[in-house]
């Protein structure tokens, strides 16, 4: 059964191994150059000041290739749930094979269950592997772009770590769930996309800031740590917006509150007159807000908590495998004919 | 001989039609049965079940003694030829017979690769450039080299053209020979299976309408021509499987043990095919149906 299978699936498995030997020789030959760079930089560039303008710089320049890799990593699961997941049954429906394959002395429990382990577990070593080269080549630039883009935060944390190959096994599981039900390739294909992408979508939105309690704080600001201070224009009152006390974290709410805690959106305080003049300078500003009473109350996730994130979610997407997974076995049992 | 398959109220239903109803029937082995009906009577639903392809709804069944598709053991003792006889495109000849070498422990290697010289099929070809009738004798040769008790076939050759058809036929019997398979294959052609069955099994709109030897069904049918009359007034034990009348004459085919006398009757013998048509052409009857069985 893994002969077969292996031979039906070894035309896709060279498609893919290309793909991703492609992927590895151009991180291969571009990585080592770009680690060089930052290295050098940062250790040339002296004073804290210069190092921040440097890592400024070097990621303004990496940024298109750190956002093509990035979506590489992030494209790569949905692509295997289409190519690989998908057709895995659906194949076999349409031109009738699965009632030869089922006409051998082979249970269609086992049958399935080679078919699914096979191409399942090269889904994830696929995964794994680029998001393990994609990881080790945007080190440099994920390091430059430190606060700007944390990886706690939904897209890269996406593209890191382990978290790309539950995705994978996920998608290709789902890409076999919806072929079994559809049992078209093309309407199959489409029908895994759509719902891989409400997925993906859904989950940083919806499940993963929950998946562990965050840290809630309210501070007071300072010209430290103040980071945003906007108006919609001149005339209209500030709002504002703080750092968090970890400057790598996953902020999910940055929100003013005043003297008895109430949320509220704007401080009165206007651009152009009184202590937040331009002329004034940030620290009678920032006093001013203080004598007033507002403080700023940030939820967050501190970016020591990346690898808890990723296992929980990680083994989330396992249990989501696994649920789809027991579901093709008993509907290959009970339903398929 | 143990019994090939063993039905008892057979059904299978699909949403609110049913393609198989209270199917019963008892066929002996060591036969070439061929089961025959009209496109959608329910042929493919009986043979998917036999395979152990599909579950049926209601009802018992047990092919070669036991209940089909259950553990790899069985679904060794049973091959399935299934309708439009698949074969995997992209797979060459050759990786056909590594595949049934790799997927049956009772696969006889030599057997498989003497047909494919036979009917000169070549190995490294690709079995999606194989002809209609090349595809089929492939799909045969899978399901003849596993050496199965019994060998099930979903119309075979209802896409061949004639030649492929018989030399088909011609390869399933020298296998059902040399083997001592027993094979239930289907058709809705009489005339695929009029030189080849020796145990023939009508269905028609679902149900069995009859089973049982080829000899002993063309011993008991007769064609009965004579002056018009009630077929309702017939001795008890002739049952009159269809009639047809003019003014004057009636025709009736009908079926019984003995033999008959009534000197106002012609008696004539039917051909299977006749046989066949008339039993696909019983009107629908209303009350619960007999399922007819010839005793041996």
């Amino acid at each position: 059964m893994i002969w077969l299978t292996w031979r039906q699936f070894r035309v896709q498995a060279a498609a893919g191994s290309a793909a991703l030997a492609a992927l590895a020789a151009v991180l291969a030959v571009t990585g080592p150059g770009l680690a060089d760079d930052y290295a050098s930089g940062i250790a040339a560039c002296g004073t804290d000041e210069a190092c921040e303008m440097f890592a400024r710089h070097f990621f303004d320049q990496h940024r298109t290739s750190f956002q093509a890799v990035l979506a590489v990593v992030l494209l790569l699961p949905a692509l295997v749930g289409l190519f690989w997941g998908a057709p895995l049954i659906t194949r076999e429906l349409e031109a009738g094979t699965h009632r030869l394959a089922w006409s051998q002395s082979v249970t269609r429990t086992r049958w399935l269950a080679v078919k699914l382990g096979v191409t399942g577990l090269a889904s994830m070593l696929v995964a794994g592997l680029a998001s393990l080269a994609v990881t080790w080549w945007a080190s440099p630039v994920d390091r430059a772009a430190g606060s700007e883009f944390p990886r706690m935060t939904p897209l890269l944390f996406d593209a890191r770590g382990i978290v790309p190959i539950g995705y994978a096994a996920f998608a290709f599981v789902l890409g076999v769930t919806v072929g079994m039900l559809v049992r078209r390739t093309l309407p199959a294909m489409a029908v895994t996309v759509a719902v891989f992408t409400a997925v993906q979508i859904g989950m940083p939105l919806l499940v993963r800031p929950y998946l562990l309690p965050p840290t809630r704080t309210t501070v007071t600001v300072t010209a430290g740590n103040l980071d945003a201070l906007m108006a919609d224009g001149p005339g209209r009152p500030f709002q504002m917006r703080v750092e968090a006390p970890d400057p790598n974290a996953w902020i999910l709410s940055n929100e003013t509150v005043d003297r008895s805690g109430r949320t509220v959106k704007t401080v009165p305080l206007y651009p152009g007159t009184g202590p937040c003049a331009r002329d004034k300078g940030p620290e009678t500003c920032v006093a001013e807000i203080g004598r007033l009473g507002y403080r700023q109350r940030l939820v967050y996730h501190p970016s020591s908590r990346f690898w808890a994130f990723q296992w929980l979610e990680t083994g989330l997407y396992g249990v989501l495998t696994a649920g789809l997974g027991g579901f093709c076995f008993w509907w290959i049992r009970r339903r398929l004919s | 001989m143990t019994a090939i398959m063993q039905a008892r109220g057979l059904g299978k239903r699909y949403g609110r039609r049913w393609a198989l109803t209270d199917c019963t029937l008892d066929i002996p082995a060591g036969h070439v049965v061929g089961l025959v009906g009209p496109n959608g009577a329910g042929k493919t639903t009986l043979l998917s079940i036999a395979a152990g392809h599909i579950a049926p709804t209601t009802g018992e069944i047990e092919v070669v003694g036991a209940r089909p598709g259950g553990d790899p053991g069985h679904l060794a003792r049973v091959g399935f030829v299934a309708q439009e006889t698949p074969v995997y495109a992209g797979l060459t000849v050759a990786e056909h017979l590594e595949l049934g070498a790799r997927l049956n422990p009772g696969w006889d290697g030599a057997l498989a690769r003497d047909r494919i010289a036979r009917l000169g099929l070549e190995p490294s070809r690709r079995a999606g450039r194989l002809s209609g009738g090349q595809r089929a004798q492939l799909a045969l040769t899978l399901g003849i080299a596993k050496r199965p008790e019994l060998l099930i076939l979903d119309e075979p050759v209802a896409a061949l053209d004639p030649l492929a058809r018989r030399d088909f036929m011609r390869g399933l019997m020298e296998a059902a020979a040399e083997q001592e398979l027993s094979v239930l294959l289907s058709s809705h052609l009489v005339s695929d299976l009029e030189r080849t069955c020796d145990y023939l099994v009508v269905l028609t709109a679902s149900r069995i309408r009859v089973a049982g030897e080829v000899e002993e069904l063309l011993a008991t049918h007769h064609r009965l021509t004579g002056p018009r009359r009630d077929p309702a007034r017939l001795p008890a034990g002739q049952h009159v499987v269809s009639a047809s009348h003019t003014d004057r004459q009636s025709t009736l085919i009908v079926r019984t043990e003995d033999p008959i006398h009534d000197p106002a009757w012609t008696v004539s013998a039917l051909s299977l095919e006749d046989l066949v048509l008339a039993y696909m052409s019983e009107p629908a009857e209303t009350g619960p149906r007999r399922v007819l069985e010839v005793q041996r």
